[in-house]
């Protein structure tokens, strides 16, 4: 309960977090219906390629680790705009952006990697439900890094200080649930073929 | 916002000319963002798609009112059974309930509008697009024809050449967004917006209702949207997830589609619930009975909706185990439903009843649906129900609960709440009449049905052989159908009639009623409250009326007042109207047709002209303009 700006408000936290919150707990019901889907076909596909033929544990080891640098760069960018050190803002939120762009990179080379090998979404169960389950992640991370793209524009175009802070907060929120979903993909599809 | 700037502004200014409050006619409507507005555009609608789902059931109950009939042929007749079923769950009902809670819910928790008023606004277009998409098929090659429930591998392409399953699939996948959008919509209003003193546990039980319903939605529509979008990769891009000869399976489709649909179950009923919690206390002017006992228990409903699915499947092969476990929860969750009953019944007894339409509406709704509960429990005992699974059995039993639970709810809190909506009153004599062709047309339609399921009818066949039995109950049962569809008319001519009287204007309070909404004019103003309300208690609004009921101590009272009063200081601020969710809807309306007919060029348009409205939904910002008080209206 507060009294804020635009009167009394029966919350103390903000609308657009709030609702960020609330449309993560959804999503979480998104990928929860995919890696469900994931695992309900996993090992019935009638022809390979298999996931133990394609899968490269190194390389996706590499881009999990990106991923995971890029939530600590976005906690960094946080501070820095809560402690209005705009510049350093700027830095950590551009980093946040290339370890996005370079994570949806290795997720382009790995699927033409696949596709070289025979797997296709057409070819098994396999390719079927790992091309929609892994594709809808890769869309999640790419619309957080268009969103990381327009906000650090926009801080050149009217400069943003801590009072700005909700925007960014909201965008992390969804960058850090994307890069969790990542970890459980990463479990429950990759490793655990090589148990 | 944060990234709104002048010159993005300018920019968004020259492509559209942002409406304001001055803007009027047809402009107005398209771009309003006003909670009342935009409910009222979802209740006409909605009654629109009920209207037609209630001709298509005619039409259905006329090809079987006897025997080797040929009114519809097979294939129509497939077509008209899924057109009704989607038509009246996805496109009638739930709109039904989401537009009273639009209307209702900022009135009812002293607001001036939901948290997100334009995302509002996209809700209901992308609805209306789903639907206009969905309902597009019928000149496009022939609707979908394999049931509201569209059972894999019937959608598949090899089964379904035709392009009836895509416009099912994609149709609901966009009305799906407008659904999930509207309900997170409205938990944050509820979560955040409730005016000095209305704790949780003083809101209205229409608004507990809403709230749980709103989070209903959040979890089950992902699982439905997931299995829309596995058949559309399917049927357009060729993955396999249920095609049997690679080894998909079919079952995982039901899986998926009930884990969605038992909870649609309680979507649909429980705004139905609460509307009847405000009814009946009014109209018994008495409290609600119970009313702790009324929020668990639509919470435990809510908690059990997601742990009851697979009793849609008991034929399907589950084992033992599997059908034990999902009949006791089915068994369970009738007992909080049933001292929802008891609670209604308590709140009469000993009240002094006034038996208005919208209170007969109610009574009506307490008897059938507890008919269609009593049902609900015998089709939950396994072995039963593979007796009776797919007969009309089935048909009398989720009608019972759906048509005259949900449906006779709705139309009492239509009754109740017309006053509100239109600033007139409906006749209370042809209400009557209205009251009685409905329930006794619905009661003539379904309640022979039970026996044709006992019978052995099975549900979805276009026509029967003569000798069964079937010929005399049918023939009752299609009769019962005219008779609702008469009632239906009747409600039409009445609701016409009154918006085009002058005489029936309808006082703030007409009712006697308890809760905030009944405070202000009718219609309300566009800016709802001229002062931030005081909230003392349940039915607040009563307890303003009849001081002597209240029971807060004076510091609290105090101190609400003082909140209410500097919130006033900030004026009143309405956001401003917007041209970009109507276009994104439209976006995303023709980005649909993309997908059906593989046009890539069409849909990269679309996208793109998607992306653009988002961006300069963003930009544009709130806007809006102060309301001043002491003139005529708004000022920008």
């Amino acid at each position: 309960m507060s009294l804020t700006s635009h009167g009394y408000r029966s919350s103390n936290m903000k609308d657009p977090k709030l609702m960020m919150w609330i449309f993560l707990a959804s999503d979480c019901m998104f990928f929860g219906s995919l890696i469900g889907t994931y695992l309900v076909y996993r090992g019935r596909s009638l022809m390979g390629p298999y996931p133990q033929d394609v899968f490269n544990i190194p390389l996706t080891t590499i881009s999990t680790f990106v991923l995971l640098m890029s939530s600590f760069l976005m906690v960094m960018a946080l501070y820095y705009l809560r402690t209005n050190k705009i510049q350093s803002f700027r830095l950590a939120t551009f980093g946040v952006i290339a370890f996005g762009s370079i994570f949806l990179g290795f997720q382009v080379f790995e699927f033409s990697h696949f596709a070289e090998q025979g797997l296709t979404l057409q070819r098994n169960l396999f390719g079927s439900t790992f091309y929609v389950l892994t594709g809808t992640h890769g869309i999640h991370v790419a619309i957080g890094v268009l969103w990381l793209v327009s906000l650090l524009i926009a801080s050149y175009i009217r400069p943003m200080t801590s009072k700005d802070e909700v925007y960014l907060d909201v965008a992390a929120l969804y960058w850090h649930f994307v890069d969790i979903v990542w970890i459980v993909i990463f479990t429950v599809v990759y490793l655990i073929e090589f148990i | 916002m944060a990234i709104s700037s002048q010159t993005a502004r300018n920019l968004g200014n020259k492509v559209l000319i942002r409406p304001n409050s001055q803007t009027k006619g047809i402009v107005s409507w398209l771009t309003t963002v006003d909670h009342k507005r935009l409910g009222i555009m979802y209740l006409v609608a909605s009654f629109l798609f009920l209207f037609t789902a209630t001709i298509e059931s005619a039409l259905i109950r006329t090809q079987l009112i006897r025997p080797d009939n040929n009114f519809l042929n097979p294939e129509v007749f497939n077509q008209m059974f899924t057109l009704h079923g989607v038509t009246m769950v996805f496109l009638a009902i739930m709109p039904m309930g989401t537009g009273f809670a639009n209307f209702l819910v900022p009135l009812m928790i002293g607001a001036r509008d939901l948290a997100f008023p334009r995302l509002n606004a996209f809700g209901f277009w992308i609805y209306i697009a789903g639907a206009t998409l969905f309902y597009s098929s019928i000149f496009l090659g022939g609707a979908p024809n394999a049931g509201w429930f569209a059972y894999a591998p019937l959608t598949s392409l090899s089964a379904n050449p035709g392009n009836g399953i895509d416009f099912y699939m994609i149709g609901l996948f966009l009305a799906g967004i407008g659904t999930l959008s509207t309900a997170m919509n409205i938990i944050v209003t509820i979560i955040s917006m409730r005016a000095p003193g209305m704790t949780l546990w003083r809101m209205p039980m229409f608004i507990w209702m809403v709230l749980i319903t709103m989070f209903l939605i959040l979890f089950a529509f992902p699982p439905f949207t997931i299995a829309l979008v596995q058949v559309i990769m399917d049927r357009t891009f060729g993955s396999l997830f249920y095609v049997p000869e690679q080894g998909g399976m079919p079952i995982l489709w039901q899986h998926l589609f009930w884990i969605f649909g038992h909870p649609e179950v309680y979507i649909i009923i429980l705004p139905a619930f609460g509307a009847i919690s405000e009814v009946i206390p009014t109209f018994s002017r008495k409290p609600l009975s119970g009313y702790p006992i009324m929020v668990f228990s639509g919470m435990t409903i809510g908690f059990m909706g997601f742990a009851v699915w697979a009793h849609h499947m008991f034929t399907t092969g589950l084992g033992p185990y599997g059908e034990m476990a999902f009949a006791v929860t089915s068994f369970v969750i009738g007992v909080p439903t049933g001292a929802k009953i008891f609670n209604w019944v308590m709140t009469m007894w000993g009240g002094k009843i006034r038996l208005t339409t919208s209170m007969l509406f109610a009574i009506g709704f307490l008897v059938t649906f507890v008919m269609g509960g009593i049902t609900g429990i015998m089709v939950a005992i396994s072995p039963l129900d593979a007796q009776i699974n797919s007969s009309y059995f089935l048909v009398a039993h989720f009608h019972y609960a759906m048509g005259g639970g949900a449906l006779l709810g709705f139309m009492a809190g239509f009754y109740y709440w017309f006053p509100k909506f239109t600033g007139k009153m409906l006749s209370e004599k042809v209400g009557r009449f209205v009251f009685a062709f409905i329930a006794i047309g619905f009661h003539t339609v379904f309640f022979p049905q039970h026996f044709l399921g006992f019978l052995g009818m099975p549900r979805r066949i276009q026509t029967y052989a003569d000798g069964y039995g079937f010929n005399t109950l049918n023939f009752i049962s299609t009769m019962g159908s005219y008779i609702a569809l008469t009632g239906a008319l009747l409600l039409a001519y009445d609701i016409i009639k009154t918006m085009r009287s002058t005489d029936r204007k309808a006082p703030n309070d007409p009712w006697d009623a308890r809760s905030l909404e009944w405070s202000i004019p009718s219609p309300p103003p566009v800016h709802d409250f001229d002062t931030t309300p005081v909230v003392t208690g349940q039915d607040t609004f009563w307890l303003e009326k009849y001081p002597q009921f209240k029971n807060i101590s004076n510091k609290e009272e105090a101190e609400i007042t003082k909140l209410s009063k500097e919130s006033d200081k900030h004026g009143i601020h309405m956001p401003g109207a917007s041209w970009w969710p109507l276009i994104a809807a439209v976006a995303l309306f023709f980005g649909g047709y993309a997908v059906i007919y593989d046009n890539i060029l069409l849909g990269l348009i679309m996208f793109g002209l998607l992306l653009f409205s988002v961006y300069a939904w963003a930009f544009e910002g709130v806007g809006g303009y102060y309301v001043k008080l002491d003139s005529d209206g708004g000022k920008q």
